[in-house]
């Protein structure tokens, strides 16, 4: 049979009979529905982040006020839940969110190269810095996520690595300025991709319209800046001696 | 005015291809661009050479035949078609450079011709309102809140010209299909396929080798239409709502 369509030619095969594909199984195979993927575990990291970047700013009021929250970070829900398992629950959510981000972006981005093969002879660059900074930016956060958990949790490459004593860690780890140079332009990497991010997920998961465009785009240039602000402010402040 | 014309030539679908230079002369600023690829085509013949093959058909800015990238810009400097494309927004002793639409899924045919018949595609998995054959049903049968009538014109003006997918750095056809899903599916006589549609063209737009969306907005500054970028978001709005309703498509 003649086909240069498979997937309408296999519709006319299938019997009745047949499992319909499922619902995960159709969305993840479309660029639609990858994408929509990517938005909502995008979301789901930014919430955390937001989240994340608060509870950080604690450093600027000592020792113990951070440590004590550090502490607290492993007994929230009890006694419903056991020790540390709301950290853990967390843990395992961050973690399936960055993974199908990250094979998402893979795979939509191999596809979108292998669809546009040959470039012009003369281009423009339109789109923003963010917007096209996307794929590398994002590949800059895949590094710094694994570089930072190795420092700061399970504290493998922390010079100090005690337990329990995540001020010390930290204020040691960005007593190192290559330490903390890296960690500033990761930050500023994590605000040029939520500054694109942010109101791309809208336009991915249909809540975009005319009329809310410019306050998507308002909340997107909002969070980027609080969050790029908020998470460099703290090498900033061992840098300077604010924090020690 | 003169102009040195710099055009990809492509023997065969199979054919290298290259940018290859001519010079132009005695341009009017009111020809359209096609009357002077006309004229340097004249002058080709007459010197016995291949005349550059370029799509048109209506040079009136409606049937979205006569794509081509001029200076990187799908349809040129002006947001129209080729073909309504002054040579006013040119001037004397330019060096113009013009290649074909640029996209896995529309491989060129010759010169400056691409085959877009993967649109055709795209529209026959869902491109379409089911109409009862027969006499002309009354037009007052069906109302239509004019706000709703007013987007989904907006909608349907797309011509299929392929600038958007010329356009997008992904070769992406999410504006094109967009417009068609958006079109018909506001319209109460697109109701009965709201659903099959969307994931059937979206399905298809896929096999058919174009990319994804990255949201970067070329396509709707490209269009010569002005199909506005809201229509993917609500295009994808649409796929999502299908997916959880039916979860697969049913034809
Ligand atoms: C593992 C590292 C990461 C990689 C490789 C990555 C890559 C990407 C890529 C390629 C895109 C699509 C860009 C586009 O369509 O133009 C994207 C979108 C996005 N990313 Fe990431 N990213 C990463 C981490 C993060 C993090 C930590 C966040 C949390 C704030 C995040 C939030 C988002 C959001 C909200 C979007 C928008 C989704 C959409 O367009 O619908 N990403 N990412
Ligand atoms: S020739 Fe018909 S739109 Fe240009």
């Amino acid at each position: 049979m003649d086909c240069d369509r498979p997937s309408v030619c296999a519709m006319a095969l299938a019997t009745r009979t047949d499992r319909p594909p499922s619902l995960i199984g159709s969305v993840w195979r479309s660029t639609v529905g990858k994408k929509a993927v990517m938005a909502v575990t995008g979301l789901v990291m930014l919430a955390y982040l937001v989240a994340h970047m608060l509870g950080n700013l604690k450093v600027f009021f000592g020792a113990g006020e951070f440590n004590h929250y550090g502490h607290w970070i492993r007994t929230i829900g009890e006694p419903f839940l056991h020790h540390m398992w709301f950290l853990w629950l967390t843990r395992a959510a961050l973690t399936a969110s960055v993974v199908l981000h990250g094979v998402a972006a893979y795979q939509l981005s191999r596809r979108d190269l292998a669809a546009r093969p040959v470039k012009y002879r003369r281009t423009r660059q339109r789109a923003s810095y963010a917007t096209r900074t996307m794929r590398w930016g994002g590949v800059i956060l895949a590094l710094f996520i694994v570089w930072h958990i190795l420092d700061l949790t399970t504290l493998t490459v922390n010079p100090n690595a005690q337990e329990g004593r995540l001020y010390e860690n930290l204020v040691a780890s960005f007593g190192r300025w290559y330490v903390a140079v890296f960690y500033i332009a990761a930050m500023l990497a994590l605000g040029l991709h939520i500054r694109h991010g942010f109101w791309s997920a809208a336009q991915t998961l249909g809540a975009n319209s005319p009329r809310r465009d410019r306050v998507l785009k308002a909340a997107a240039n909002g969070l980027a800046a609080l969050l790029t602000c908020g998470f460099i402010a703290v090498p900033l402040g061992v840098m300077t001696g604010v924090v020690s | 005015m003169n102009l040195t014309l710099r055009i990809w030539r492509q023997r065969t679908p199979e054919d290298a291809g290259a940018m290859t230079t001519y010079e132009v002369g005695g341009i009017s600023e009111d020809m359209s661009f096609l009357e002077m690829l006309d004229q340097l085509n004249e002058e080709l013949i007459l010197a016995g050479d291949e005349p550059v093959a370029f799509d048109h058909d209506c040079r009136e800015g409606i049937c979205g035949a006569c794509g081509m990238v001029i200076n990187g810009r799908a349809h040129g400097p002006e947001r129209t078609t080729t073909c309504q494309l002054h040579m006013r927004h040119f001037s004397d002793g330019d060096t113009i450079d013009v290649e074909p639409w640029r996209a896995a899924a529309f491989p060129v045919v010759k010169d400056l011709v691409v085959d877009r018949s993967a649109f055709d595609r795209v529209i026959g998995s869902g491109g379409y309102v089911s109409v009862p054959t027969g006499s002309a049903p009354e037009a007052h049968a069906t109302p239509v809140p004019k706000p709703v009538a007013d987007l989904a014109f907006e909608h349907a003006e797309c011509i299929g010209c392929g600038a958007c997918v010329a356009a997008c750095p992904n070769g992406s056809a999410m504006l094109f299909t967009s417009a068609k899903v958006v079109h018909l599916n506001l319209l109460p006589q697109g109701a009965p396929e709201r659903e099959s549609r969307v994931l059937g063209m979206v399905e298809a737009m896929d096999d058919q080798g174009f990319g994804g969306c990255t949201n970067t907005g070329e396509c709707a500054t490209a269009c010569p239409k002005g199909i506005p970028l809201s229509s993917i978001a609500t295009m994808n709005r649409e796929y999502l709502r299908a997916s959880l309703k039916g979860g697969t498509r049913r034809r």
